[in-house]
């Protein structure tokens, strides 16, 4: 029987690995991106688990607003990305450095 | 439910009304013309100001089904951060303007930032409370890029979205925790269930409360999430920088104390401890680190994260008195940073940004007056008397003290004397060195008088602050 518990887990297996992407990847902006949309993706499982668990749909309207802000959000991390490019000519991550102190 | 009642929202209401027409209006100017769209936007903010004044509630509202609340508290953040906006709007202007950046969107993004600003500030509810921060977060993330042409500011401006979408993630994570283990996500219905069953309060919760308070950490800017501070007060262009300088902080502090103290009070005991180490870590990092700037833009950035040690130190007692220390550190905070900020502005001109500590030589002869003024904000920020950033300090010193914790007012006082040596630096370079640069400042006669207006108030407030301090016991209280 699949319980509050593989839910719970399931989303914080998601999120630690966003966490991870973020930290490990070195390389590509886009992964980043994608990691944060994976972040949110296991923040709506977590709540859509303990509304079905709690019987409150609060919990499930919640989650709508999530998904409208992320996309707000990917919108603008992309646009920001777009000016990075044509300014840079790379989106590597590790060339982002030119501040420093 | 009358629907008189929803009057109490009318400041929202009003800018979000306004914002809409400025926006569409400002398609109709041209880039000569540019300076309508600022007054359009300062007669908007003027009317949200009358709307905030006209509806002052005389005790707590709460509507739209528990959703929003409109107390005293938040009336005076509202006040404050429509001000400050207005404050940077008018600073921006004659820069923006002489770097041919002059355009509609720093009006309409600040006022919609405004807008995530007041949300934030009267939420009763996580939905609201993350509503209203993303609303501030997605117009700061844009403003940081609005010079599209300069590869610092779109450095920042990525570094700034990633950290502050993993801040909004972390925060969402802990108030999903919360959700569950509670089953609500009005604050009032969250501090009931708690102190109806004190068996709530276990693992689970604080599990929940740990991510809170690392998303309230990144958005306050305390060690150990304050990475991206200095990178977008330094790359961001200097108007953008006061305005994430200036107003939402205040936000910050209503976001800290709507979770942590209307919501979480119950779980003092527990959060105390995190936020001590925060606050200690913020104050040392942020006064240590500041001395080996010399980048006035990073080096403020420091600063801003050792005040925030001091802000949070007040939060952490857990009284009355401690919130009120807070808010009152916090508004004369950010009358100082708008200053300071005020005068980088005021020193940059075409094509050449102030933003080295060495472009402040020599200021006294070049400009008494706004050298004096520097000094003023500058002595406020390290904490001397008669200047209002002593009393803020005092007030959270005297606090700490009520709750027995001797060791941490002398680690404040300790870090007030260290952080004093880079805020007396500025004042040595303007008056004891020759300028390198003997350009004319150049500004507006309005500008130039709500600058010497903003020097002289950090003063003025000093010799005077017995009013502020009874304002904020009585709105906290």
């Amino acid at each position: 029987m699949i319980g509050l518990q593989h839910y719970l887990t399931l989303a914080a297996m998601l999120f630690v690995l966003s966490i991870a992407g973020i930290i490990v990847n070195r390389r590509n902006l886009i992964l980043i991106l994608m990691c944060i949309e994976l972040m949110l993706l296991a923040v709506n499982f977590n709540f859509i688990a303990f509304s079905r668990y709690l019987g409150d749909d609060t919990g499930q309207v919640f989650v709508f607003f999530i998904l409208t802000v992320a996309a707000a959000e990917s919108a603008i991390g992309l646009a920001i990305l777009v000016v990075l490019f044509r300014n840079r000519r790379s989106i590597n991550v590790q060339e982002l450095n030119t501040m420093k102190g | 439910m009358n629907w008189m009642t929803y009057i109490a929202a009318l400041p929202e209401m009003t800018i979000l009304a306004l914002i809409c027409v400025v926006l569409v209006a400002d398609l109709f100017v041209d880039d000569e013309h540019r300076v309508v769209t600022f007054w359009m936007s300062m007669a908007a903010l003027g009317i949200t100001l009358w709307s905030l004044l006209a509806t002052a509630p005389d005790a707590r509202i709460v509507i739209f089904s528990g959703s929003y609340v409109s107390d005293p508290l938040s009336q005076v953040l509202k006040i404050a951060a429509t001000g400050f906006v207005a404050i940077s709007f008018l600073y921006a202007r004659d820069y923006l303007r002489a770097n041919d950046i002059h355009k509609g969107e720093y009006y309409v993004l600040g006022m919609i930032g405004l807008l995530g600003m007041m949300i934030m500030i009267s939420a009763n509810s996580m939905l609201t409370m993350y509503l209203g921060m993303e609303t501030l977060a997605l117009s700061q993330y844009t403003l940081v890029a609005i010079d599209r042409n300069n590869v610092t500011s779109a450095e920042s401006a990525m570094k700034y979205f990633v950290l502050g979408a993993i801040a909004s993630g972390a925060l969402l994570y802990g108030i999903s925790w919360i959700y569950g283990v509670t089953g609500s996500l009005e604050f009032d219905r969250i501090a009931a269930a708690i102190a109806l069953d004190p068996q709530l309060n276990s693992l689970p919760l604080w599990f929940g409360l740990a991510f809170v308070i690392v998303g309230i950490g990144f958005k306050f800017g305390a060690v150990p999430f304050h990475m991206w501070l200095p990178d977008v007060y330094h790359g961001a262009r200097t108007p953008v920088t006061l305005y994430i300088a200036s107003a939402p902080k205040l936000a910050a502090l209503a976001l800290t104390l709507r979770i942590l103290v209307d919501a979480l009070g119950g779980l003092h005991d527990v959060w105390a401890d995190m936020i001590m180490v925060i606050a200690v870590l913020s104050l040392l990092v942020g006064n240590i680190v500041a001395i080996a700037q010399t980048n006035i833009k990073r080096m403020l950035a420091y600063s801003t994260i050792a005040h925030v040690g001091f802000i949070l130190l007040a939060i952490f007692c857990g009284t009355d008195e401690g919130n009120a220390a807070a808010l009152f550190y916090t508004l004369t905070y950010v009358v100082a940073a708008a200053g300071s900020f005020g005068i980088i502005i005021l020193l940059s001109r075409r094509g050449y940004e102030a933003e080295n500590l060495a472009d402040f030589k020599g200021l006294n002869a070049r400009s008494p007056w706004f050298a004096l003024m520097m000094m003023f904000l500058m002595l406020s920020l390290t904490g001397i008397p008669p200047f209002i950033g002593f009393f803020g300090k005092l007030n959270v010193i005297g606090v700490v003290l009520d709750g027995n914790y001797v060791g941490l007012a002398v680690l404040m006082v300790v870090a007030s004397v260290i952080g004093a040596y880079y805020y007396l630096r500025v004042i040595w370079y303007m008056y004891f060195e020759e300028a390198e640069d003997q350009a004319v400042l150049q500004s507006s006669a309005d500008t130039r008088l709500v600058l010497s207006l903003n020097g002289v108030a950090v003063l003025a407030l000093g010799i005077m602050p017995g009013w502020l301090w009874v304002l904020c016991l009585q709105v906290i209280g």
